[in-house]
């Protein structure tokens, strides 16, 4: 489920929900997850299921939430927009996976987890002055990889989405 | 064409953040609690007064198995045994 966690949080995130509402629904995704993992044979289906069982729990619970308190309307729209570009960024992070774990930690703690030079460079012992020259060489090799995935018949489209 | 694909893939990189490790951590824990939910499930379909008791309260009914319910577990429960 950690390969997918990612995902699931950032759809619930992305319809705004109250964060109590997006722990629940975060949990039962996985929870009807597992309860029909043993169904779904092909790997390629199982990432648009996750996606579209999170959106329909995340809908459900701004239903449930316009009835109880009906001055807010809900508006999924705008999150309905989101969940392609955040299927494009689960295809990122995949690439990533594949990079050594050295680039890995690097790009993930800079750009996913926000962390400065200096939180990275105190945690993996690098100068801050290397920092950005690592960061940029490995955004290379992300670019590279993502480019071999992309050739391999992975769906995304990185560069039309940026418009 | 994008001339900077490199700033694009940052962008997608930050849109992924970890989710808080507390989730997770349940999230991991679901499986867990299957034997038990199973346990609970097959008893409920071979006896209609621990049924009962489930549709009276679900979570006094974990209890009295000895399972640890959290919230998405009793959720599980309540679908396979299509309780109201």
């Amino acid at each position: 489920m950690e390969r997918y966690s990612r995902y699931v949080y950032a759809i619930t995130q992305a319809f705004r929900l109250p964060q109590h509402d997006a722990e629940d629904v975060f949990q039962d995704t996985f929870a009807r997850a597992y309860e029909r993992l043993h169904t779904l044979r092909d790997d390629d289906a199982f990432r648009p299921w996750l996606a579209s069982l999170t959106r329909r729990l995340c809908i459900d619970r701004l239903r449930a939430s316009a009835r109880e308190q009906p001055m807010e309307d809900p508006d999924p729209g705008a999150a309905e927009d989101q969940i392609d570009e955040l299927t494009n960024a689960f295809a990122v992070h995949e690439a990533l996976a594949e990079l050594p774990e050295n680039c890995r930690e690097i790009l993930d703690r800079f750009f996913a987890r926000d962390e400065s030079y200096r939180t990275i460079g105190q945690a993996l012992d690098l100068p801050s002055g290397t920092i950005a020259s690592r960061i940029s060489r490995c955004l290379t090799r992300l670019r590279e990889q993502f480019g071999e995935e992309m050739t391999a018949g992975r769906r995304l489209e990185v560069d039309e989405s940026s418009s | 064409m994008n001339p900077h694909p490199e700033e694009r893939l940052a962008e997608l990189l930050a849109l992924l953040p970890p989710a808080p490790r507390g989730w997770v951590e349940a999230a991991q824990e679901l499986p867990l609690a299957r034997p038990g939910l199973d346990r609970i499930v097959a008893r409920a379909e071979a006896d209609a007064r621990f049924r009962e008791l489930l549709i009276a309260d679900l979570e006094a009914a974990f209890a009295q198995e000895g399972v640890e319910a959290d919230a998405a577990t009793i959720e599980a429960v309540r679908r396979r045994l299509s309780l109201p």
